[in-house]
């Protein structure tokens, strides 16, 4: 049974608005020849139209394939085996209602409806933006046709809309870089340039997978700043995907724990910040050097690594690791994510005894 | 681009200056002369030619001057656009070479458009249909292509065509048109008859940039800018050939370079198996009869083209990937 969110968390912004997207006990496995590995088990989180939503964990946490699931770009051997993935375009809703749901899951992968959908209502800021651009064309040849594949317009007028999005990111001389190759630009014009081609058909939800990890910290400020700038602007959500809880820090509204392809808690950023449950997300906080953090003693780090994805630990996936386990329980069963605070679900057993799937 | 361009021709020259010196070595290595092998030749036959014959032939010839003025003799005539008279056919060389090195050049271009139409849609299939039944029925015909000869290929197909449907495949004409003029009804002739020496040809080289296509769009797929253009919506097959194809057939476009003289060396037993009127057959009989002049000529033609089929490669490539004008303009 997946894990609905609460009532409370889904109206937080208002009565009668409803998530532009919702993922609901979404598992997405690979299945290879030493054994099926659960990248995606069984996520839920809702994303409210013009929020921007974090999501963390470590590297290998299943992130990035959470967000290659919402994309439908998923390569063999990985296939989404269960959940739903609930997109609403129009969320609000004219006659109050809410908008027509289209779960992403049921879709053809490259179908054209979904091939509408993506790139033209959710579009992806990728990991590095160095070797996201084909080297043998032009940027602009290449946003142009984002342009052209979304909105019926001509090749002059889409050039201009390519150039009025490259002015709109901060590309100095929009009209000689529009003719550049990817590798005759800096690597924050390259950063730059890839926000352009993700907002140039407007899309109402941005999927911004670690998009400042390649670039240097004055550049990702830079690009931070931008990014929240052209979400006030033109109001689309962002799912924003990073292990940096700095990052998650300046731009979240809302974040996602995830940790072994499981959501460990969720809430409001303040929340997850300052008042953390889950056992996990607290270790993931003291690691994090801040202004009181005393000079020259070693940060605590989070104990032990991450276990090998073919063999996750039976019961909760982080109770090998966790100071609190409960011996006979936590790792025999795997607990629920049930709210505990209003806002703020958690899956550990230090709060609730609830077990996943009864 | 031009400037590249102008470069490399004016480079041409010199190239040609060592390459003449090298293979005019090389055809005056083996001992003794186009005479003694001649006079070799006609004992061979029982009949023989007294030594004031031979001496004057050699004086004619020139051949008993040192080697430099003969090389002299040579390039000069070459300069002066005369390609020299066979010693052993007592023609003009032009002439001999002439139409042979046209329907070699008819033929290596028709196999080669033969190769890259069979071999980069394979590649392309394989590569994006990894490990499906028909990537593995490729795979194992491309190993099979690649292992067999293409003499040994001519000959089974020569006897199957002979065989089933009692037509001898031998040639590049029909018996009419073998020594006929120029004409559409001898180009049709033509037609009708390259094809099997085209495929002869071309399986081996289709095999190996089968599997270089394959091997090479396999790395692209996983590139990010082959998934941020599946993110933009693309429809799979317009992303593939747009984005990862075209990086993935640069090593392709390369090898257009050492075609042209391999498959004019390579064809050589095919040629003969086959009855081709190709120039390879030439080349191996001037070579064995000491034909120097017939044979360097020849082998400066083979330079000319390896040389211009780099230069035509290179020129592709820069079009194809606009970072190469950058290293080497």
């Amino acid at each position: 049974m997946p894990q609905t969110p609460t009532a409370t968390e889904a109206t937080r912004k208002g009565a009668d608005r409803r998530p532009l997207l919702s993922v609901r006990g979404l598992k997405t496995y690979f299945e290879l020849d030493e054994g099926t590995v659960r990248a995606v088990d069984g996520v839920s989180f809702d994303v409210m139209p013009g929020e921007v939503l974090g999501i963390v964990g470590e590297s290998g946490c299943g992130k990035s394939i959470t967000m290659k699931s919402i994309l439908r770009l998923v390569a063999k051997p990985g296939r989404i085996v269960g959940g739903e993935i609930l997109y609403r375009p129009d969320p609000v809703g004219r006659a109050g209602g809410g908008g027509a749901e289209i779960d992403l899951t049921k879709l053809r992968k490259d179908g054209r409806r979904m091939r509408n959908i993506r790139g033209g209502e959710i579009a992806l800021i990728p990991q590095e933006p160095m070797a996201s651009f084909s080297p043998l064309h032009t940027i602009g040849e290449q946003i142009i046709e984002a342009i052209r594949l979304h909105q019926d317009v001509s090749k002059k007028e889409a050039r201009a809309m390519a150039i009025e999005r490259l002015r709109e990111v901060g590309v100095p001389s929009p009209e000689q870089r529009v003719g550049a190759y990817s590798w005759q630009l800096s690597g924050g014009l390259r950063q730059r340039a890839i926000i352009a081609m993700a907002l140039s058909c407007h899309p109402k939800l941005l999927v911004a997978d670690e998009p400042t990890t390649a670039i240097d910290v004055t550049t990702q400020a830079q690009v931070l700043a931008l990014l929240r700038e052209l979400q006030a602007e033109h109001g689309s959500s962002i799912i924003f995907i990073t292990h940096d809880l700095g990052v998650i820090a300046q731009v979240a509204d809302r974040v996602v724990v995830m940790y072994l392809g499981r959501v460990m808690e969720r809430g409001p950023v303040d929340d997850i910040f300052h008042a953390p449950k889950h056992p996990y997300t607290k270790a993931l906080l003291r690691s994090v050097p801040n202004m009181d953090t005393e000079p020259r003693v070693a940060l605590p780090t989070v104990e032990g690594s991450i276990p090998h994805p073919l063999h996750k630990p039976t019961g909760c996936p982080f109770h090998p690791r966790c100071p609190d386990a409960i011996p006979g329980l936590c790792d025999v069963k795997v607990p629920a994510l049930r709210p505990v605070d209003s806002d703020q679900p958690v899956a550990c057993f230090l709060y609730h005894r609830e077990v996943e799937g009864e | 681009m031009h400037w590249f361009i102008i470069k490399r021709l004016l480079l041409l020259p010199f190239l040609l200056l060592i390459f003449s010196i090298v293979s005019f070595a090389l055809i005056q290595a083996p001992p003794g002369d186009f005479l003694t092998s001649y006079v070799a030749e006609l004992a061979a036959g029982g009949t023989s030619i007294d030594q004031a014959e031979i001496e004057a032939l050699r004086t004619r010839y020139g051949l008993d001057q040192p080697i430099y003025v003969q090389y002299g003799r040579w390039v000069g005539n070459l300069l002066r656009g005369d390609l020299g008279v066979s010693l052993e056919w007592r023609r003009p060389n032009s002439e001999l070479i002439g139409e042979r090195l046209v329907l070699t050049l008819i033929l290596t271009t028709f196999s080669l458009l033969f190769t890259w139409a069979v071999a980069i849609p394979i590649g392309i299939f394989s590569a994006t249909r990894q490990y499906s039944l028909l990537d593995y029925v490729f795979t194992i015909l491309n190993y099979i292509g690649l292992a067999t000869p293409n003499f040994m290929l001519a000959l089974v197909l020569m006897w199957v065509a002979f065989d089933k449907f009692g037509v001898t495949v031998t040639g590049l004409f029909s018996p009419q048109y073998l020594d006929a003029a120029w004409s559409w009804a001898r180009v049709g002739d033509l037609l009708s008859h390259i094809w099997l020496p085209m495929i002869v040809l071309g399986v081996a080289g289709t095999a190996q940039i089968a599997r270089v296509v394959r091997a090479n769009l396999l790395d692209e797929l996983s590139k990010p800018y082959t998934e941020m253009a599946r993110a933009k919506g693309l429809p799979e097959w317009r992303l593939v050939i747009k984005y990862p194809t075209r990086v993935a057939i640069a090593p392709v476009v390369s090898t257009l370079g050492w075609y042209f003289p391999q498959l004019l060396s390579g064809g050589l037993v095919v040629s003969v198996v086959m009855s081709l009127p190709t120039i390879g057959p030439l080349l191996l009989r001037a070579l064995v009869g000491q034909d120097m002049y017939l044979a360097g000529t020849i082998i400066l033609i083979f330079c000319m083209l390896a040389v211009l089929g780099a230069l035509v490669s290179d020129i592709l490539l820069v079009v194809l990937d606009p970072r190469i004008k950058l290293e080497s303009a």
